[in-house]
This record gives C-alpha cells, structure tokens and sequence, in this order.
C-alpha cells in the first residue's frame, strides 16, 4: 500500500511543472559536467552527435574523428527501461508506419549534422555562449512550425499494435550487446582499432568523459526523462499547437541550468567564431535544423525521446533510432555531413532532397477526416 | 451517452489534437477518450484542463485507459 502511495507521489511530480524543470535542470547540469570531464565541446550530451559516433566506432562510416562508442546513448534506453518497468509503464508496441519512422530518423540525423547537433546540443551551444545555435534554433523552430502545419491538416503516423514483450526489449538488448563490445574491445592508447571496434585517436570522437562517469549519468538522465516526457520538439510543438507550454519549462530549465553551470566551469565563450565542433554559414544552420525540426516533428519527438520511448518498448521509437545510425554513415560516408570548415559537399543537396521527403510524408499520409 | 474519441494505438500528439477538436465540436457535455499509454493519459489531461474540461474519471481499459472528460 505505501509502495502505491509513494509511486503514485513520484507519478504525480513528474507531471508538474516543477517536475519538467527538475528534469531539464538535471540535464542542464550533467551536460556541462560531463563536457568538463572530457566530452567534446559544447556536446555534453548530444543525441544526434553520440548516435553518429556510434555509427563511426562500429565502421557503418569511415570518419576518422568522430567514432566512439558513446555510453551515454546506451543509458539513456537502460535508464528509460529501468523506469518503465519501476512504474509499471513497460508497454511494447509496433507496427505504426516503421519504415516512414526509419526515413524521417535518416532525414533528421542528415539536418542536425548540417547543423552539426540536435535539439539538445543547440540549448547547450547557446548556453556555452555559441551565437550560431541562435539561428539553428530558429530553423528547429521553423521546422517544428511547418509540422504543426501538416499535424493540422491530418498528419498521422497510424495506429501501433501491443507486441510480444520480446518486441520492446530488443532495443535495450542492442544497447546492452555495444556495452558488452565497448568493455570487450576498449580503447587502446593511441590505437585507432580495438577489436571490432573503430576510436578516434583525435578530434572530438577522441574526447570523452569516463565510461563509468557518462553510463551512470545517461541512465539517471533516461530514468527521469522517461518519468518527466521530456522531450525538446514536443516542447516547442506543443507550445505552438496546442498553447501549452509544460515541456517548454524543462528545456528552458536546461538551458539556464547549463549557462550557469558553464559560467562556473568557465566554459561560457560568447560568439559565433571558433566555436566548438560549429560552423558559421546561417543560412545552413538554419536549413539543416529545419529539416531536423521538421522530421522529428513528423515522427513524434526528439531523438532523445525516441530514445527513452524506445527504452519503454516502442519498437518503433526504436526504428527512428536506426533510421538516424544509418542517416549518419550516409552523411558522412556521402559528404553530407558540415565540420567546423562548414558544410559538407552535397550537404546542400541532402537538405532539399529532405525537406521534399518529409513534405511527401506529411502531405500524403493523412487521416480521412 | 457521452462522445467517444478513440486514440488507442496512437502516439503523441494525436489523442491531444483528436480530444480537442472533438472539445471544440461538442462544446459541452461528456467524452470518453480511450488512449495506451500513460504519457497520452497525461497529455489528454493536461489538454482538457487546458480547455476548461474536468478529468472526471480514468479506468484501466483493455492495456491502456478509459478517460472521462466533462464540462458542464
């Protein structure tokens, strides 16, 4: 009996106000923290750029800086699954339109490449003082507009389907079977192969916090995101379609939590220059996060709360994060993909053959009023 | 008998926008929303009061909820 009272207090909080904020301010802090204990720059805990990283660290592309198998998007699904099933919330489910799920995660990733970092990466990046997250964010917010747009007109992924437990658990056994590689074939010093494995000797994937410090702080993050919802696209759309601005508090809750913690750590460098892992072409920056906001938006979240649904047996929450692994070996193996010398040779390209995908989903698939 | 919206199976933000256009078509009166998961159950809360509505009852149904939403 008091086991039930005390969920149902912790369900409860969660679902207040104060509950988005702590989770946004938790984020905000950890972020920083791990940045200062050796992530890359302003990537504290960027979904999209660790997604890649994996991508890099397991050869699906070839980019020598950027692989590393990020323990921190491991955790955020073993955290997600832990408070799924604390709460009794574990629900697998399937089935509502996968393959258009797994495009839209491609698109996604190819747009915050562009940009270079996803919707969590640009409150970090403004809130390391980086003034061209200003304008990747315009283009988030501009792109999660033009979904509303095609949620209005009768945009609908369709229904999913209860599953086989099995179903749901697939996701958190993928993330387990890269921890149980990353531990087989760690990093040697210097060593650019361990195993099956690829590391990056330099740049940011050569950067990281220790595996024990991201895989504890991601598993906090997932458990109180798959508790709070929290979620960065669902907080502008929902605040743009419905006028309900709950999940925006937790990502503003973020981005000042995090400011404050780079203004403490001394990592609060104001410009649009030099900017960690950033270039400065705006028009790209822009362009790339709205076709990010617009796919995430189509697909029904972030990738980090792709990432914790996944976690909680949405199998189809999990093919949008496959979507998004594969969208990263295109983007690097094709060119796609912007580095701090800007954008990549057909990343142009890519992001109008996006923007035209995602306006065919949104157009075509419409529920018949 | 109240207006049904069923949104089972559907993800966010779906129950939200199916609840409130069926709020803006009945204006007043009684619907049962049926939704899966727990974050829809939520959000259909959060949106009904939002509109003035009452979450007058929620009752398991099947693997997900039965919602009763009311304005007088």
């Amino acid at each position: 009996m008091n086991r039930e009272v005390s969920i149902g207090h912790m369900k409860s909080f969660f679902g207040t106000r104060w509950g988005i904020i702590s989770v946004g301010a938790v984020i905000g802090v950890l972020a920083p923290v791990l940045q200062k204990l050796g992530n890359p720059g302003n990537m504290g805990v960027c979904v999209a750029c660790f997604q890649r990283d994996i991508a890099g660290a397991l050869g699906l592309h070839r980019a020598g800086v950027v692989q590393y198998l990020r323990p921190e998007i491991i955790g955020f699904v073993l955290g997600s699954l832990i408070a799924a099933y604390c709460f009794r919330e574990f629900r697998p489910r399937a089935g509502s339109a996968p393959i258009v799920r797994f495009v839209l995660g491609a698109f996604a990733m190819i747009g915050a490449l562009v940009f270079l970092g996803c919707p969590w990466r640009a409150m970090l990046r403004l809130s390391a003082g980086d003034g061209n997250a200003i304008v990747g964010l315009i283009g988030l917010i501009v792109g999660i507009w033009l979904g509303t747009r095609f949620l209005k007109a009768g945009y609908d992924l369709g229904r999913s389907n209860k599953t086989y437990a099995s179903v749901g658990w697939l996701m958190p056994l993928i993330m387990l079977g890269l921890l149980a590689l990353l531990f087989v074939f760690p990093q040697a010093k210097g060593e650019a192969r361990s195993g099956v494995l690829f590391y990056s000797t330099k740049g940011p994937g050569a950067m990281h916090a220790p595996v024990a410090v991201s895989l504890i702080a991601a598993i906090a993050i997932g458990f109180l995101a798959q508790r709070s919802r929290f979620c960065t696209m669902g907080a502008i759309r929902d605040l743009v379609l419905f006028r309900i601005p709950h999940l925006f508090y937790g990502v503003l809750a973020l981005a000042v939590f995090a400011f404050v913690m780079n203004l403490i750590l001394g990592q609060f460098h104001p410009g649009f220059a030099k900017q960690p892992v950033a270039h400065t072409m705006h028009a790209w920056n822009f362009a790339g996060m709205v076709l990010a906001g617009l796919a995430f938006c189509l697909a029904g979240g972030c990738p980090g709360r792709q990432l914790f649904l996944a976690g909680e047996g949405d199998g189809d929450a999990a093919v949008f994060f496959l979507g998004m692994i594969v969208g990263a070996a295109f983007a690097h193996n094709f060119a796609l993909a912007s580095s701090p010398k800007g954008i990549g040779a057909h990343g142009v390209a890519a992001v109008i053959i996006g923007l035209l995908v995602c306006s065919f989903v949104g157009l075509t698939m419409r529920r018949k009023a | 008998m109240p207006e049904t919206v069923d949104a089972s199976g559907l993800s966010c933000p779906q129950p939200v926008i199916m609840t409130l256009n069926k709020i803006k078509e009945v204006d007043k009166g009684e619907i049962e929303v049926f939704v899966d998961t727990d974050t829809s159950k939520e959000n259909v809360s959060r949106a009904a009061q939002s509109q003035g509505w009452d979450v007058a009852e929620i009752t398991k149904s099947g693997t997900g909820y039965r919602m009763l939403i009311k304005k007088e």
